[in-house]
């Protein structure tokens, strides 16, 4: 469904111009959940926003390669285009709930917008709106979605966010540190919605996390990126259980283990890794 | 919500009452009553006739506090208009013994014929034009409208009335520079270039400021949900930037309201506009006290009343929120 090809984005011109994305190639098939795993600055972010172009133009520069949707190159669609596949094919969650929801609209109003941009057809706005809350898990969403986003906490603003990504029903779910902003048990929460609502929907899903710790339950393949490029892919349980990459290695040996007491966790000895 | 607004009501007695000392201490602070006088009534007066002049007027009693033997302390100069303001008598001119009330309401109409039509557009032109400006961001254009800006704001306001009297009246011959008459169309084609000069003038300050408003909230994560789910750069623009965007322009635009019903100074002295503008400026000359405390009285008065609405607006615009 998704075929990223040799993708390589530079920021800036000149002597400042600097390579974010090396290279980097994936594919997502429909129904699958990819995990694209690496510190701040590996450049995960911008792969993600690259997908649907929603990359500011300039500073960035697409160099090279291409992205694939369902046999399209995103890279070359026109901005009419652009905009029916943002949030209507692929849909996105960002890593902020309280500042990536809009203020001064009610819920209602930022979920409605998507639906009239994506299903027209539509006709009984609030049902639908009730129906999409519902789904992530809001109680009494005919009255919650009245709210302005400052009324809720920050685990309800992300279940907004998702359920404001699902109501159009994109193909893909681009989930930019879903929960990362969030105290862990909200973030256990959040994770297991999204686990529960992808068996309900057949979605697929690009996962995008510094954690190692969440994607075990959720992922199915998991892609490693360092300095811009992917350095190792592979199913979940080969990556966890046998890393060969050594910066793999060094990132998994930075989760806390339960129940290994004075365990030093690793550090990463980046003079090692070229 | 009216605890609210009876709370700030209240706080207007002290900050006007504090006002209007300051502007009594600094008018006599630099002259007399006697010199007043004597100003007004010319250097060949007699000093019985300055003597009624002051008596008439009440500028015979003691300034702040009356501290003479057998008189009741609140019987001053400051005192009694104090109270006679605090019923909205204004009073008549030191001057001509107009009554204040009908000085102000007949100046009041040249002035609002002036700046409102000037505010309503320019805020229309520099919104607009920001919002332009926003939407073409980083392209040769916006650099060179900025630069225009830029330019614009430099400008001393003389040199634009100045040159556009010189334009307008002289070389083209539209219309008299100066003098202004209550006289349906050509009032209005009077009136064409002092408004077009106060646009002018204000323009670029306000473009620039707009468009720095707008490029902030463009650059929050909210914009990037927006455009994530699909909609248009434009409405991005008109509908997620314009919303935020207006919530703090409220506050500029709102607290300016009261200055439209004093005037420009400037301008109508220029153009011999009899607003409120004018009469202020001639009553400093004169002096005419009487004016000035009026003036001031009111302006305060307005000022106050801009400063609460802007935090009413402020309420109604942002859900984020609430006054009490």
């Amino acid at each position: 469904m998704l075929s990223v090809r040799s993708l390589s984005i530079d920021f800036g011109s000149g002597p400042a111009r600097v390579q974010a994305v090396k290279d980097i190639s994936f594919s997502i098939a429909p129904g699958e959940t990819l995990a694209l795993v690496g510190e701040s600055g590996s450049g995960k972010s911008v792969t993600g926003l690259a997908l649907t172009r929603l990359l500011q133009e300039p500073p960035a520069v697409y160099s090279g390669g291409e992205i694939l949707f369902e046999g399209r190159n995103v890279l070359k669609m026109s901005p009419a285009e652009l905009r029916r596949l943002r949030g209507g094919k692929i849909a996105y969650v960002f890593q902020e709930p309280s500042t990536s929801l809009n203020p001064v609209f009610t819920v209602r109003s930022q979920i409605a917008e998507a639906l009239s941009l994506h299903r027209p057809e539509v006709s009984d706005i609030d049902a639908e709106v009730a129906r999409c809350l519902d789904l992530v898990g809001i109680v009494d969403p005919s009255k919650r979605m009245h709210d302005y986003p400052h009324q809720l906490s920050g685990g309800m603003q992300q279940r907004v966010m998702i359920a404001m990504a699902l109501a159009c029903h994109p193909q893909l779910l681009v989930a930019d540190e879903p929960t990362t902003a969030l105290d862990v048990t909200v973030q256990a929460q959040i994770l297991d919605q999204m686990r529960l609502i992808k068996q309900q929907i057949k979605m697929a899903m690009l996962l995008i996390t510094h954690n190692f710790g969440i994607i075990g339950g959720i992922a199915d393949r998991v892609a490693v990126m360092f300095r811009g490029a992917i350095v190792e892919h592979g199913s979940t349980a080969e990556v966890l259980h046998n890393p060969q990459h050594p910066y793999t290695k060094a990132l998994i040996g930075c989760i806390p283990q339960l129940g290994q007491r004075r365990r030093r966790l690793t550090t990463i000895d980046y003079s090692t890794l070229g | 919500m009216f605890s609210y607004l009876l709370r700030r009501l209240l706080f207007f007695v002290p900050i006007v009452a504090g006002v209007m000392l300051l502007t009594f201490a600094l008018f006599f602070m630099v002259q007399s009553p006697k010199a007043m006088a004597h100003r007004v009534l010319g250097p060949k007066a007699t000093p019985k006739a300055v003597e009624l002049w002051l008596h008439n007027r009440g500028y015979d009693k003691p300034l702040l506090i009356n501290q003479i033997p057998d008189q009741p302390w609140h019987d001053s100069l400051f005192i009694s208009q104090m109270r006679r303001l605090a019923t909205f008598d204004l009073g008549r001119s030191d001057v001509t013994g107009r009554p204040l009330s009908e000085v102000f309401r007949q100046g009041a109409l040249p002035s609002l014929l002036l700046t409102v039509p000037a505010f309503l557009a320019g805020l229309a032109m520099s919104v607009g034009l920001a919002l332009y400006l926003v939407f073409i961001r980083n392209a040769a254009a916006d650099l060179f409208a900025s630069l225009l800006c830029v330019a614009l704001m430099s400008v001393p306001v003389m040199v634009y009335v100045i040159f556009g009297q010189y334009l307008v009246a002289q070389v083209f011959n539209y219309f008299p520079a100066f003098g202004f008459q209550l006289n349906g169309w050509s009032t209005a084609k009077f009136l064409f270039l002092p408004i077009a000069l106060m646009i002018v003038s204000g323009l670029g300050a306000d473009v620039r400021l707009f468009r720095a408003l707008f490029l902030e909230e463009l650059g929050q994560d909210y914009i990037r949900t927006a455009r994530a789910k699909g909609v248009s750069s434009a409405v991005v623009l008109l509908r997620h930037v314009l919303k935020n965007g207006l919530i703090n322009l409220i506050t500029l635009v709102v607290a300016s309201l009261p200055f439209l019903i004093m005037g420009s100074l400037l301008l109508e002295n220029f153009f011999g506009i009899p607003g409120l503008g004018n009469v202020l400026f001639t009553a400093i000359q004169m002096p005419d006290f009487a004016v000035v405390q009026a003036s001031v009285f009111l302006g305060s008065l307005l000022y106050l009343g801009g400063l609460l609405l802007t935090d009413l607006c402020y309420a109604w615009a942002d859900p984020r929120i609430r006054l009490h």
